[in-house]
This record gives C-alpha cells, structure tokens and sequence, in this order.
C-alpha cells in the first residue's frame, strides 16, 4: 500500500497526543495530577499532536473541504467512528484542563469517560486498517494491538520529556517493551503471511481454477494507474528487512538504551528527550513500513503473487 | 447511507463469457466514452498525451496465459491458451466498498443493487478502493472523488434512448457478444439461464463479498496433440490434386499446356 506521508504522521501524531490524554486521565483518577506548567503543557502538547494529526489527515482527501460528512457513517464505518471520537475525545479532555484550570475542579468521572474514549480513538484508527480482509497483513488483531502500544509507549514518552521523574523513566520502560512486543509479534505474522492468506490465488480472483497454472500475460496497459500506485507499491519492499532494523533500533534499543542510562548516569532529562525523539522518529519508520509492506490482493490481477 | 439494504429483489449485473472475449478492449474503451459523458465528473486522464500517461477506467481488460491440465492432472504446457479477461465493479450483494465509506456516499441500490457513488458526498479519501478485493474503483485524480462502474444506470433506464440501447455501453459494444446483461437475482433470467448452464462462478469468493456480475468460464479445447494426430490422418492435399487429373475442356487444356511448356 502507498505509504502517504499526511496518513503517516497523522496516525504517528495523533497516537501519541491520545497516548498522552490517555495517560493524563489515569494521573486523574490516581488522584496524580496536580496543576502545574509542566503538566499543563503535557495536556497542550497531546491536544496540539492529536489535533495536528487529525488536520494533516485530511490532506490526502481528494475534496477536504467535505471532510465533516466523515461525521456520520458511525454505524457501519471505522473512518467516521475515528474522526467522531477523536472530537469528542479532544473536546472532554480540554473541557477537563478548563474546569481545571478555571475553577480548580476536577471530576474523576470526566477523566475515566474520556480515558476510555481515548483507548476507543486508538482502536478505530486502527480498525480502518485492520478491517480491510484484502489486505492480510492488516486484516488481525494484532493490528491493533500495535496501534495500542505505540500509543502508550509515545504518550508517556512525551510526558517523560516534559517531566523526566524516576516514576515516568519507569513507565516509559514498560510502555516501550509493551509496544515492541505487539509488534515484534505483529512482524513475526506478517512474514509469514502470504497474498493467498486467505486463500486468494491468481487462479481465484479469475476464476480459472481448473488449470495447472495461470499467468498475467498482458496488463490492461502499458503505464501505471492509480490501483498500482496505491494498492500494488513496491518501492522500498526489497529493503523492508533493513528498514525494520532501523525501526527497531532507533524506535525502541537505542531510546531503552537512553532510558537506562538517564537512571545510571542522573543526567535524566537530556537522556529522557533524546529517547523520546528518537522513539519517535523509529515508530515513524515503523508506520511506513506498515503501509509500504501491506500487500493488497489486488496485486493477484497485475501478476503478483 | 453506508449501511447495506436487504438483499435486492432484483440484481441487476454483467455475465463475461471467458470462451468468448478476445481482448479487443471496445467495451473498455466505449465504457470510458460513455461515462466521460454521463453520471457525475468526467473520467480525467492525466499526461494523457506524454510518456506517462494515466487515467480513471472503469472496465480494464487483463490478459492471462493459462496451462490447462489432463485428467490425471497432469500439466499441458503445449495447450496453454490466452484467457481475456475483462474487470469491473461486480456489485457485490455484501459489498465492503459501501460499508466503510466515512461519508455515506458510496451507497447499494435496494431497488436493483447497483453500487453507486454520490459525487457530490464523496471526499476522496479511498478507503473504499483500499477494501475491494477486485480493484474495482479508480480515483479521479482531477476531481478527487472515486469513480466506479455504474452498470450504466444512465442508459439503462433511460428513456430518451431506443429500448435496444438501454443496457451498458460495455454489452452494447462487445463486437464477440462475450458480455450479457440483466437481472441475476431471477432464475428464469437469460442471464441466470446462461450461468445455471455453463457453471458460471464468482471471482475469489473466498473474500466473502458475494459478487453479483458472474464469469463463464473457457471451455475445455481439444488437445493439441490430439489436433495434430489428427491432421496426420487428412490425405496430402497436393499429391492428391495431382492425381486427380481433369477432364473435360479444362483437362485437355491443362494437358496441351503441360506439352508445350
């Protein structure tokens, strides 16, 4: 699948600000979180990421200034349930901070209903992409339970820049090990998932099953269409296994690296940022490497598989 | 609206005999003609005049090269033979195009199940090209919105058309007569005959979509080998005109000829 850039940074950044609200929301129901600059910006910073990404989501639609029709296919469709939710989402988390800040009340009622529409923001982002069954690498579970993860690992990555305690290194540290385990397993399954997961063969999707082979001998064309550019992207594939070095190592070794050191060595904060960043950018690589190794039965009619 | 209505009592839909296409591209092209023209934006093409041309069809025609195997399944590599084969929206009865649309543009007819796309709602943002197993929508990359067959709802019911016109441009056009029209949900139907008779199938029903639009498949061929033998047994047919002398006027022509030369 063609890895748009707006679609990359939309689900990396708005991943981590639903993280942080997330997060933040359980800060409130452990009775944690304490106005403070620091705490204020985590809440800014998770907002503005969430917002940025939602916005920059909207910059591969072919008529965006339609985009609020999105809003009302919640009964059938995944992309009008993520966009619904993450409204909703952002609107009880920053009429939590207002409350807050304003009278300095905080209803632990708000913060548990709006935990709970962050973690269903996540998943249906990650939905949209794991319904699609003609994509088999997508089509399971784990899709979303990656979606999660890295959710939880960036939020509290973010927060942990924005206030490097002992407390968050340690929940960093977990968020990390979670998120890569997810995917790590997510990884193992792709490799072994095939175009013809599900059965889909070049014989099926033409339906000459009674012969003893079936080719592609000629495209429909001679140049590329928008199926092929969308659905049938190859470029990058051949360095999938490098790329997901990279991935592993800038989005979770070196930052668990730098976590352990900020423990070791005191140096906290600088150590706690450069892990941050540095986990980001490896789960960008990550979520391109989700959209440029998803195969799409489509293929099967252009001489794939 | 995206959700699915109940299952049509009518399905109108396409049988592409397989036997019969030859990959002549006319229903394509007279598809792309047609709805240039008709429901909603023009079909775009992009460089359409330069090195890389592109552009929204809604009917392609891809060519396969198929071995055929014996009884004992054994393969026939001497006997493998072209396939054409032509694909567009097949109108699935569960049809995942319809459901995951954010906007409700994309939508089922309940009245004849034709799946349709409402321009005017459509965002453009491709998840329903992204959920066809088929590869049945294209994007218009000059007015942002996905383009599908219509089964031309624009000539069929149209009434300012001659009746022998009102069927799909893509049927209309078939020089080989390889594409049929009509309503596959009723049993008596010549396209529900035609299917009942030769085994027509779905495309990868392993993906659960339901297809309405049905495929022929080829038909088997007489082997090759066979073919030859037999042509091995067809006398020579130059040692048996010349033994076959003429008579008559001609005979006696071909003959004062032959001793003048």
């Amino acid at each position: 699948m063609h890895p748009a850039s707006s679609v990359i940074f939309f689900t990396t950044a708005s991943g981590a600000g639903f993280g942080i609200m997330g997060w933040l929301c359980v800060a409130i129901l452990m009775g944690h979180y304490i106005l403070t600059p620091q705490t204020i910006l985590m809440g800014v910073i998770g907002l503005a990421l969430a917002g940025v990404g939602l916005l920059s989501s909207t910059l591969h639609l072919g008529n965006p200034q339609r985009a609020w029709r999105a809003f009302s296919q919640w009964r059938t469709s995944w992309l009008s349930r993520e966009g619904i939710l993450a409204v909703i989402t952002c609107v009880s988390f920053a009429a939590i901070l207002g409350i807050y800040l304003t009278s300095g009340v905080i209803l632990p009622w708000m913060a548990g209903s709006c935990l709970v529409l962050s973690l269903l923001t996540i998943i249906a982002t990650a939905m949209i992409y794991a319904q699609i069954k003609p994509v088999p690498r997508w089509h399971t579970k784990l899709t979303v339970l990656c979606y999660l993860g890295f959710s939880i690992s960036t939020g509290m990555a973010v927060i942990a820049a924005v206030s490097p305690t002992r407390y968050h290194v340690y929940l960093a540290f977990g968020g990390l090990v979670l998120a890569w385990v997810f995917k790590l397993l997510w990884w193992q399954r792709a490799s072994r998932t095939s175009l013809s997961h599900d059965g889909s063969t070049t014989a099926t999707a033409t339906g000459l099953t009674g012969f003893s082979s079936v080719k592609l001998f000629e495209k429909p064309h001679m140049t590329q269409n928008y199926l092929m550019t969308e659905m049938v992207f190859e470029i990058g594939r051949k360095h999938a296994a490098r790329l997901r070095q990279i991935a592993l190592l800038a989005g979770g070794l070196l930052p668990f690296i730098c976590l352990g050191l900020a423990i070791v060595t005191g140096q906290t904060a600088g150590f706690v940022m450069l892990s941050c960043v540095m986990h980001l950018i490896g789960v960008g690589v990550e979520r391109w490497l989700f959209f440029a190794e998803a195969e799409h039965v489509v293929a099967l009619y252009y001489g794939k598989g | 609206m995206t959700m699915l209505p109940p299952e049509p009592s009518k399905k109108l839909g396409l049988v592409i005999d397989l036997d019969i296409c030859v990959g002549c591209h006319a229903c394509a092209v007279n598809c792309k003609e047609w709805n240039t023209g008709g429901y909603g934006n023009s079909l775009s093409d992009q460089d359409a005049y330069g090195s890389e041309p592109s552009g929204a069809w809604l009917n392609r025609i891809h060519s396969f090269e198929a071995v055929p195997m014996d009884a004992h399944g054994t393969p026939q590599p001497s006997d493998a033979r072209i396939v054409h084969f032509p694909k567009s929206c097949l109108h699935c009865d569960d049809a995942p195009c319809v459901t995951v649309c954010p906007t409700g543009a994309s939508y089922k007819r309940a009245e004849d199940g034709i799946v349709l796309v409402n321009e005017e709602h459509c965002i453009g943002c491709g998840l329903c090209a992204w959920s066809c197993a088929y590869g049945a929508r294209e994007m218009d990359r000059a007015s942002g919105v996905m383009k599908k067959c219509t089964l031309c709802v624009d000539r069929i019911y149209n009434e300012n058309l001659p009746v022998e016109d009102r069927e799909p441009a893509c049927v209309k056009s078939c020089p080989a007569n390889a594409r049929h029209f009509g309503d596959l949900a009723d049993p008596s139907s010549d396209v529900s005959v035609m299917v009942a008779d030769r085994g027509g199938f779905d495309l990868m029903p392993e993906q659960g979509n339901k297809p309405v639009n049905k495929y022929l498949p080829p038909r088997t061929k007489t082997s090759r080998c066979a073919s030859q033998a037999r042509d091995d047994e067809v006398p020579n047919l130059v040692s048996l005109a010349k033994n076959n002398q003429s008579t008559g006027i001609l005979g006696w022509l071909d003959r004062t000829l032959d001793a003048i030369s």
